[in-house]
């Protein structure tokens, strides 16, 4: 025989070994990688990027401001940025990875031709500024998607600028505000139904409303009696999310309209579950005077980890004369006009301002055309259809395991509610989010709406497949079944993600916002 | 359709679960009077990738684009060189398709993508704090100007002649409606900012000065006299940067006294966009803290004593606060936060400078040949990569005749400032790294034409 | 020393017209860790039932109410530092504010110990 296997290498599965107590040198556990701070990594001197050096560089015409020392930020060359950033993409979970069943955050799949048209220099390489002739193309997509959104929603009008949805509310409230001012009748009062989103009563304070709430009825729904008998000369207005925060739709909301405006105020309408309804019932047929529609959420510009947002709001005949600048106009030759403030006293006189430099977030005004055209008018009534199906499979496919507290009263909406009741003892609703993130899931948006206690809002969207959902609903049952008979391992959850509970506690008692050097 | 992964098989089981009969029915409490019973008439149906992607080329097609003609817009919006890498890494999908990072156990790459966002920002304007990013630089300096008057208790802003005219536009818009004074003017054409008449009009009931730096027509005001005049009448200085790579050859407003420091980040990673999405910066002085607006990334520990983030004082916000929050803004701007993190970092402090040198250099080189042609005269004293020109003619019709040549030859301050007559001949010229030799050439031989 | 309370959970010492003021046991514990004391300036004037101070915990922040009328004298300076103090020991070194008060017939609307754990026993 030759040398016998001189390499050493003999294909061996080698003896067990409980993961768990393994250490390793790096912190690393193969493919869960650890990542330093970029303060840790990098140093002034180092750069991914090359520029022609400037021999003899002359400060004189940046005056006395001139910088005497160097900025003292770290820098990485590219290998290295590239490997920063990826290690920490990879600790995050995302709608890329799986069913992500945020209620009322509307996380659907993003295409990527939206990503690619969004890309096109026609769009990502114009200036806000550049001359109305040479940006013809920009203007028609701005319109194109602002004659969508009118037609999807039976209003009159549209304003495109506002940045995000809390950014849309409130240029929703202006106007209502305008238009009331207008009349010479400033009122004082905006009535929010208990259950709605924090923003909203933020929103209309910030306008310089008082924020009267108006109570919930057991069935979840707003308590109209109580909304009429509050009525009165005083109040602007109301602001009705529809669907509502528990998944309901709000069926008198009609009737609150009509009541509103008989006393010569204004429905503002949140819209940020639009998606349930989205081509199978229009807000203006409903009375609604004021909608911002989250780009966002409805029409799958992508989350970016927490914005950019982006937030327009759809106005009624009332209501249009006082929307922000600028905006975009189609003439009778087919060609883009742009409303600023130079053409404003002629063409808009009772615009209530401007809301943001430029014309609004284009970036996601690309997308959502995008993906507005691939669906159609077919595509998006079959997207809420299926949004609210999912929804309905998973509520009667939990609630025999889960309080659904509103589950007897019918279908719910897009999104499935459930409450913490009949937990064992000490068990709550954070414990089951928390190992839902160990079952590979992103929890339901938990705690919220208030009126619920220990509320779990799942809302799955049409993104999902069949498949897909009853995996889901298989990790939920398990879930479940653990918080009833009380297992404490629960309560430790997560074990199994990049970090285990952090200590918010520590964080907000002693804030470090930017890192120092030890 | 190529996004609905149920098929007809799929709903009928699921229906059958559900015990209802048909899609429609889970409708049942829409009123029957506002069900549409078919698609919304008039509006086309679905399309094909190909099909959809055809029509958006086409709307594409028809614009100037920045990249295709020799270009100097700025105010407010510059166009630098962004490296390929960071597009590339924006687009990782666990980026792009994450959420707010609300559960921090499975989202400690975009938190810890923030605090490092937060840390430089904070450097870079020379601040104590910064936060995780709000809309951008418009909103950004009213949210400062509305937490000016938290702190002092006051409410009349200064505002500097000198601030971008949407900038004061979007504050006006908001004064309206919260009652907040504000004192404002036009700026002139003249070498040096009114630092003077800035410092004059603070008195006891000033709640913030805002001053651009540089300012609207790219001069550059005097922070440190400002901030002491403000600071001893108990007011705040708003320090507003609406090109930050000017930071990398100017001091940090942070160190020159600003009390809170704003800006818009959209020069550095994000791209020009027609406007948006942009990114709103803000940092300000740690005793602040609770009153910043916008989310905030903070260090903690985890169960087993790891270090790891969280978004955190989160009792200021509206989801908590409701009527009482310090502001009514949900989301930041955190993918072109992510895009600006990632292009600093390849940057570096060293790459920075070498791009605001680079930036100034051809600032430089285009005004030096702008002030030969006849009737066309440079006003600032100082600048960095953006300066103000006067012209013999209206500018806004100048820009319009240079646009059908095919050069994009800056913004006029008619377009700003369109009720100003004495501004009408202004024109903002605006240049960065990514100018060449043949566009100042090209602007300057067509400038002359249109002007001749 | 006589120490009242009252429905939103805070208590008074009160000591001549000097008194102390603070949220009770059975308030941080519902509210949990906390995290930032926001406490009145010295020398403001509070009316009973006004919002007088707020106390956050990670996810709330609570309206402190003024049991009664008076004047703020003195804050708890070590809450800045240590808020936790609200947590370990509510009803002594994590009181709030100390006040004199502008009207003591105030106070007999308030509950003593007895009727408080007796009130809270029923939530």
């Amino acid at each position: 025989m030759n040398e016998l296997n001189p390499s050493g290498w003999r294909p061996a599965m080698g003896a067990s070994a409980p993961p768990d107590t393994i250490e390793t040198f790096t912190g690393n556990r193969a493919l869960q990688l650890e990542e330093a701070l970029l303060f840790e990594l990098g140093s002034p001197d180092r750069s991914g990027v090359d520029f022609d050096d400037i021999p003899d560089f002359d400060t004189a015409l940046l005056g006395p401001n001139a910088r005497k020392a160097r900025l003292d930020l770290p820098g990485l060359s590219e290998p290295e940025t590239v490997r920063h950033y990826t290690r920490l993409s990879r600790q995050n979970y995302a709608i890329d990875l799986g069913l992500f069943p945020l209620g009322s955050c509307t996380m659907k799949h993003n295409p990527r031709l939206d990503e690619k048209v969004a890309r096109f220099p026609g769009f990502a390489d114009v200036h806000p500024l550049q001359p109305v002739q040479t940006v013809q193309g920009a203007l028609s997509a701005i319109n194109e998607l602002a004659v969508w959104l009118i037609e999807l929603t039976g209003m009159h009008g549209v304003a495109m600028t506002p940045k995000a949805g809390a950014h849309g509310e409130l240029c929703g409230l202006l106007c209502i505000r305008a238009a009331l001012e207008a009349k010479g009748d400033p009122r004082a009062v905006i009535l929010v139904p208990e259950s709605a989103h924090g923003t909203n009563p933020a929103t209309a304070a910030f306008a310089g409303y008082r924020v009267e709430n108006i109570p919930a009825t057991t069935d979840g729904r707003v308590d109209v009696d109580a909304l009429k008998a509050r009525l009165g000369p005083d109040v602007a207005g109301v602001m009705i999310t529809n669907p509502n925060t528990c998944g309901l739709f709000e069926s008198e909301l009609k009737n609150i309209a009509d009541a509103v405006h008989a006393i010569g105020g204004y429905v503002y309408c949140d819209g940020a579950n639009f998606n349930a309804i989205v081509g199978r019932v229009r807000p203006g047929d409903l009375g609604v005077d004021a909608m911002h529609i989250n780009l966002h959420k409805t029409f799958s510009t992508p989350h970016g980890g927490g914005g950019p947002g982006s937030g327009p709001v759809v106005l009624s005949e009332a209501l249009s004369p006082f929307g922000p600048l600028p905006f975009t106009s189609r003439q009778a030759d087919g060609s883009m006009k742009l409303i600023e403030e130079e053409q404003a006293h002629e063409e808009h006189p009772q615009a209530f301002g401007r809301m943001c430099a430029f014309h609004g977030q284009m970036g996601m005004f690309t997308r959502a055309l995008t993906y507005i055209l691939s669906h159609g008018a077919d595509g998006l009534r079959q997207v809420s259809g299926d949004a609210v199906l999912n929804a309905n499979y998973i509520l009667r496919s939990l609630e025999d395991v889960l309080d659904a507290p509103f589950g007897a009263a019918g279908p719910c909406m897009h999104e499935a509610l459930f409450s913490d009741d009949g937990f064992a003892e000490g068990f709550t609703t954070l414990d089951l989010a928390k190992g839902l993130i160990d079952e590979g899931y992103h929890p339901m948006t938990v705690y919220f709406p208030l009126v619920v206690h220990g509320a779990m809002l799942i809302e799955p969207t049409e993104t999902e497949s069949k498949a897909g959902l009853d995996q889901f609903i298989g990790a939920m049952r398990s879930l479940a079944e653990r918080a009833r008979a009380g297992d404490e391992l629960l309560k430790s959850a997560p074990h199994l993600a990049p970090r285990r509970r952090l200590d918010e506690t520590l964080a907000a008692r002693k804030p470090k916002l930017v890192y120092k050097p030890a | 359709m190529r996004y609905l992964p149920l098929t007809d098989a799929d709903r009928d089981a699921m229906l059958a679960v559900i015990g209802a009969g048909s899609v429609d029915e889970l409708f049942a409490d829409v009123p029957a009077a506002a069900r549409l019973a078919e698609p919304i008439a008039g509006l086309p149906n679905h399309a094909s990738e190909m099909a959809v992607e055809r029509h958006m080329a086409r709307l594409s097609a028809d614009n100037l684009t920045a990249g295709a003609a020799p270009f100097f817009l700025g105010a407010g919006a510059y166009r630098h060189h962004i490296p390929a890498s960071v597009d590339h890494m924006i687009q990782r999908g666990e980026f792009l398709t994450a959420y707010t990072p609300y559960q921090p156990e499975i989202a400690q790459g975009t938190l810890q993508v923030l605090f490092e966002f937060q840390t430089q920002v904070a450097r870079l304007f020379g601040t104590d704090v910064a936060n995780a990013s709000l809309y951008d630089g418009s909103t950004a300096c009213w949210e400062a100007i509305a937490m000016a008057a938290r702190i002092t208790k006051r409410n009349k802003a200064i505002i500097s002649s000198g601030l971008h005219a949407h900038y004061v536009e979007t504050a006006r818009t908001m004064a309206k409606f919260t009652g907040d004074e504000l004192v404002t003017s036009a700026p002139e054409l003249v070498a040096e900012p009114d630092d003077a008449a800035v410092i004059a009009a603070i008195d006891g009931g000033t709640s913030c000065v805002v001053v651009q730096y540089p300012d609207v027509l790219g001069r550059i005001p005097d922070l440190a006299a400002i901030a002491q005049a403000a600071q001893a009448k108990g007011a705040l200085l708003i320090a507003v940067v609406t090109e930050p790579v000017a930071l990398g050859l100017l001091e940090s407003p942070g160190s020159l006294g600003a009390d809170i420091v704003v800006g818009e980040g959209q020069s550095i990673g994000v791209g020009l966009q027609f406007g948006g999405p942009y990114l709103g910066l803000f940092g300000c002085r740690e005793k602040f803290l609770r009153q910043i607006p916008g989310r905030l990334c903070g260090e903690t520990v985890d169960a087993d004593g790891k270090r790891g983030f969280v978004l955190t004082l989160s009792t200021r916000e509206q989801h908590i606060r409701r009527e009482k929050a310090t502001s009514n803004i949900c989301t930041n701007s955190g993918l072109c936060a992510l895009a600006f993190s990632i292009h600093m970092t390849l940057l570096g402090g060293e790459g920075l400078s070498k791009m605001a040198k680079a930036s100034h250099m051809r600032a430089r080189q285009t005004a030096e040949r702008l002030s030969a042609i006849p009737g066309v005269a440079v006003i600032n004293r100082h600048y960095f990569n953006e300066f103000a020109v006067t012209l013999p003619h209206d500018a806004r019709q100048v820009v319009r005749d240079l646009a059908d040549r095919q050069v994009l030859g800056g913004v006029s301050l008619g377009r700003l400032y369109p009720h100003v007559d004495a501004l009408s001949g202004g024109l903002l010229v605006a240049a960065t790294e990514c100018t060449t030799d043949e566009d100042i050439e090209t602007f300057a031989t067509t400038l002359a034409e249109v002007l001749a | 020393m006589t120490r009242y309370f009252t429905k939103d959970h805070e208590w008074i010492a009160v000591e001549g017209d000097e008194a102390t003021v603070g949220i009770t046991d059975y308030a941080q514990g519902q509210l949990g860790d906390i995290t930032f004391v926001e406490v009145p300036g010295v020398g403001a004037e509070v009316g009973k039932g006004d919002a007088a101070s707020v106390v956050d915990s990670v996810k709330a922040a609570s309206d402190v109410y003024a049991p009664v009328s008076g004047t703020v004298t003195v804050v708890n300076d070590a809450l800045e530092d240590q808020p936790e103090l609200v947590n370990t020991d509510p009803e002594g070194e994590g009181w709030l504010w100390k006040m004199t008060l502008s009207d003591t017939a105030e106070l007999d609307s308030l509950m003593d110990e007895a009727s408080y754990q007796s009130f809270i026993s029923g939530l």
